[in-house]
């Protein structure tokens, strides 16, 4: 997945999350939990939702590198499956 | 022959709108299906039953308000003990017509009567709900003026015929906003998030004046060492997949329901003046909802489940509140309740008693703090718990025992 495709995943994944967020308006480089009011369990169904898209696990150490957009693409293509 | 009536979803709630029917006269059910959708002032609820049977009857048409303890349907008990009957909805009534507060309203914590039928009253036009309705109230329906079709009593007449005889110290809810609406089609037309949200404030505001009212609350809190458990989530969640993993909150869930059990004077609930401790665990969560509001619905028997099925619980709990798919007994039956701020930031919480319940418990954030352990000095992850509990049904001594049993249970986070 190019940088334009891993960028649509992680929007659609953050839509399945918390689907009252509007996508256009997303600040890709804030914190997803400061901008929606995400919690734990949203992370976690973050991690969860990218696992199931991507196939890359996210660790619980590695969280605070996926809570902005921006984060979760440069993690995502860092750890691409080759 | 059983009723199925409103449930009394908590004890904000006086009314609920029949939002739809997931079954059918004749329809064979068993105890525990969900059977029809209602909407609270909260959001939708999946209701159950309490019988097994077939359903003979259908006593109120979907998008229909009625008080709670309002039969909805009668189910005759076994299998084929009723003749299946043509679908008995009675004339449709006038939303925003209806008395505010009924007997039944004013009751919704005791198990309701059975309702009989009105046998001197039979050759008078009314609807079997109408019928019932009489019945529940009181009222003669030889001495009510029908305005339905050909006279017939419909239960808008009942409730205005049963109007002089409330009771005079009921407290009035405020009327209904909409009061000329039309009749809704079915299925009624969920309410809009505003709306929603506006009623949802007005039944947290209706509970939490109630319960800083009536309960005297004490508090205790307790600094929790959450070393053990924070290396044992680690490990844990290291090893499963992604979708395995556990969240503090399950720990702390599990374990304050330990403690509950450890400490039965604090789970439960107190009504008409009594302590009535529960024989079960059902560990209410508060969750809050995106764009306001708070519910508070049950974990069933929380201190019987393995931590992944804790976690699992919990997970799928938060997913149905947001989607609005939670059951009736999970909003009825909470014995107590956990809230954790931790998430946002806050250090110690002074949590507000859901009545009739006895007590809450308020996790607060974990965080690094320096800590003495066998005389040094370390940094370790702490939290701080707070219990509120009901004054009347315990003392601090008990509280702090079921403190001091938390504390130890999460330092066991191997036997949760």
């Amino acid at each position: 997945m190019d940088d334009t495709e891993l960028r649509t995943t992680v929007l659609k994944v953050l839509g399945q999350v918390a689907p009252e967020v509007d996508l256009e308006r997303v600040e890709p480089s804030e914190d997803l939990r400061e901008q929606f009011d995400l919690d734990s369990m949203d992370i976690l169904d973050l991690a969860i939702g990218l696992y199931q898209e991507t196939g890359i696990e996210v660790p619980e150490q590695d969280y605070a590198q996926v809570v902005t957009v921006d984060g979760a693409v440069a993690y995502l293509t860092a750890h691409a499956l080759h | 022959m059983a009723e199925f009536r409103m449930p009394s979803l908590g004890a904000d709630m006086d009314e609920g709108t029949l939002v739809s029917w997931l079954v059918g006269v004749g329809d064979h059910v068993e105890r525990g299906q969900v059977v029809a959708e209602v909407d609270t002032e909260k959001s939708v609820i999946e209701v159950e039953t309490f019988d097994t049977g077939t359903v003979s009857e259908l006593l109120v048409h979907e998008g229909e308000r009625v008080p709670v303890g309002t039969p909805l349907a009668v189910i005759a008990e076994g299998v084929g003990a009723a003749q299946p009957r043509r679908r008995a909805v009675p004339t449709r009534t006038r939303p925003g017509t209806r008395a505010t507060t009924t007997e039944a309203a004013a009751k919704p914590a005791t198990k309701p009567a059975a309702v009989p039928l009105v046998r001197g009253a039979a050759r008078v036009a009314a609807s079997p709900l109408a019928r019932r309705h009489a019945a529940a109230l009181g009222v003669d329906l030889a001495t009510v003026t029908g305005t339905g079709p050909g006279g017939a009593v419909t239960t808008s007449d009942v409730e205005t015929a049963a109007h002089p005889v409330r009771p005079a110290l009921t407290v009035e809810p405020e009327p209904a906003p909409v009061v000329d609406e039309p009749a809704p089609v079915a299925p009624v037309v969920p309410r809009s998030g505003a709306d929603r949200q506006a009623s949802m404030r007005h039944a947290v505001a209706e509970a939490m004046a109630r319960s800083k009212r009536e309960i005297p609350h004490y508090y205790l809190a307790a600094d929790v060492d959450m070393a053990h458990a924070t290396r044992w989530l680690e490990a844990h969640n290291t090893s499963v997949p992604v979708t395995e993993r556990v969240l503090v909150a399950a720990l702390q869930l599990k374990a304050t329901a330990l403690a509950l059990r450890a400490v039965p004077e604090l789970n439960g609930h107190w009504v008409d003046g009594e302590h009535r401790p529960a024989e079960h665990v059902h560990l209410g969560v508060a969750i809050a909802l995106r764009g306001g509001g708070l519910v508070a619905p049950a974990v069933h028997d929380a201190d019987r489940l393995a931590l992944p099925e804790m976690m699992a619980a919990l997970h799928d709990l938060v997913a149905r509140v947001r989607a609005g798919k939670v059951r009736s007994s999970e909003y009825a039956d909470p014995t107590a309740t956990v809230t954790n701020l931790g998430d946002q930031g806050v250090d110690v919480a002074y949590p507000v008693i859901n009545p009739p319940q006895l007590a809450m418990v308020a996790f607060g954030r974990v965080r690094e703090r320096p800590w003495a352990v066998d005389g040094m000095l370390a940094v370790r992850p702490v939290l701080t718990v707070t219990l509120a509990a009901d004054h009347r049904a315990t003392d601090g001594r008990r509280g702090a025992t079921f403190l001091a049993a938390l504390d130890d249970l999460l330092q066991r986070p191997n036997d949760l």
